[in-house]
């Protein structure tokens, strides 16, 4: 009997990578928000200047910054594997998932602007 | 007559068990959170970081009451998805997978997710 070559089952390689990255950024987001929470219970910000003095913290920026890049990957996982399901049309897939990705691109940029550079 | 049986599988008549309920809500919670939700909470933190006649501008809209029902909503569809995520990591470490405590603590998944948006609720009005 010939013996057929051995062939190794393996889908595309990012699926560890995505499950992994989807509760990686879902643990940063829970305890950001958990910060968060504990931040404004502790003392709610009366007015502008006491908000805006709450991000001039260079940490709360970085930790609010690191929320959203979080947000926006898990984001990402999530509605590709959303439009993965429901979506079969490979086109329609594909201009879904490339509008998801250019969106979730210029949120991070505005993200950037807003932390760092909005000044009036 | 006797009643036919249904030819296909139609989701509307199908009475799902809770899990599948909260497995379905945190695709849809998920999805809304995307769209609208990510660019909404931009768009507030831009304009109440950027002036204070933003900040008054954002404070004058939530104080309107339909404007707070639909904070109470997203933020019910954020705290479902929060608390529904951290029963999927308890099941990741296999806490919970046999089929009793399964549904029990998909109870749990809802009624934290009513519980804490009702206190954030009481907070914010």
């Amino acid at each position: 009997m010939a013996k057929r070559p051995v062939r190794a089952v393996t889908g595309a390689h990012y699926g560890l990578r995505d499950w992994l990255a989807q509760r990686v950024t879902a643990a940063v987001m829970a305890i950001y928000a958990l910060m968060l929470t504990g931040v404004l219970l502790v003392s709610p910000p009366q007015d502008y200047a006491s908000f805006k003095t709450l991000f001039d913290n260079q940490w709360m920026r970085i930790a609010s910054f690191l929320f959203l890049l979080s947000l926006f990957w898990h984001a990402w996982v999530g509605m590709r594997n959303i439009l993965m399901d429901y979506v079969h049309a490979a086109g329609i897939r594909l201009t879904l998932e490339i509008l998801v990705i250019l969106s979730l691109l210029s949120y991070a940029i505005w993200s950037v602007e807003i932390l760092w550079i909005g000044e009036g | 007559m006797p009643e036919k049986r249904p030819r296909y599988l139609d989701l509307l008549k199908i009475r799902q068990p809770l899990p599948a309920v909260i497995s379905i809500l945190h695709r849809i919670s998920g999805a809304l959170l995307f769209f609208p939700g990510i660019p909404l909470v931009l768009c507030s933190l831009d304009m109440a970081l950027g002036s204070s006649e933003g900040y008054t501008r954002i404070q004058s809209f939530v104080n309107n009451p339909v404007a707070k029902l639909g904070l109470i909503l997203a933020l019910w569809f954020f705290v479902h998805h929060l608390c529904a995520g951290i029963r999927y990591l308890g099941l990741d470490l296999h806490y919970g997978a046999k089929l009793e405590q399964a549904r029990l603590s998909s109870k749990v998944v809802v009624g934290a997710g009513i519980v804490l948006t009702l206190l954030a609720g009481a907070v914010i009005w």
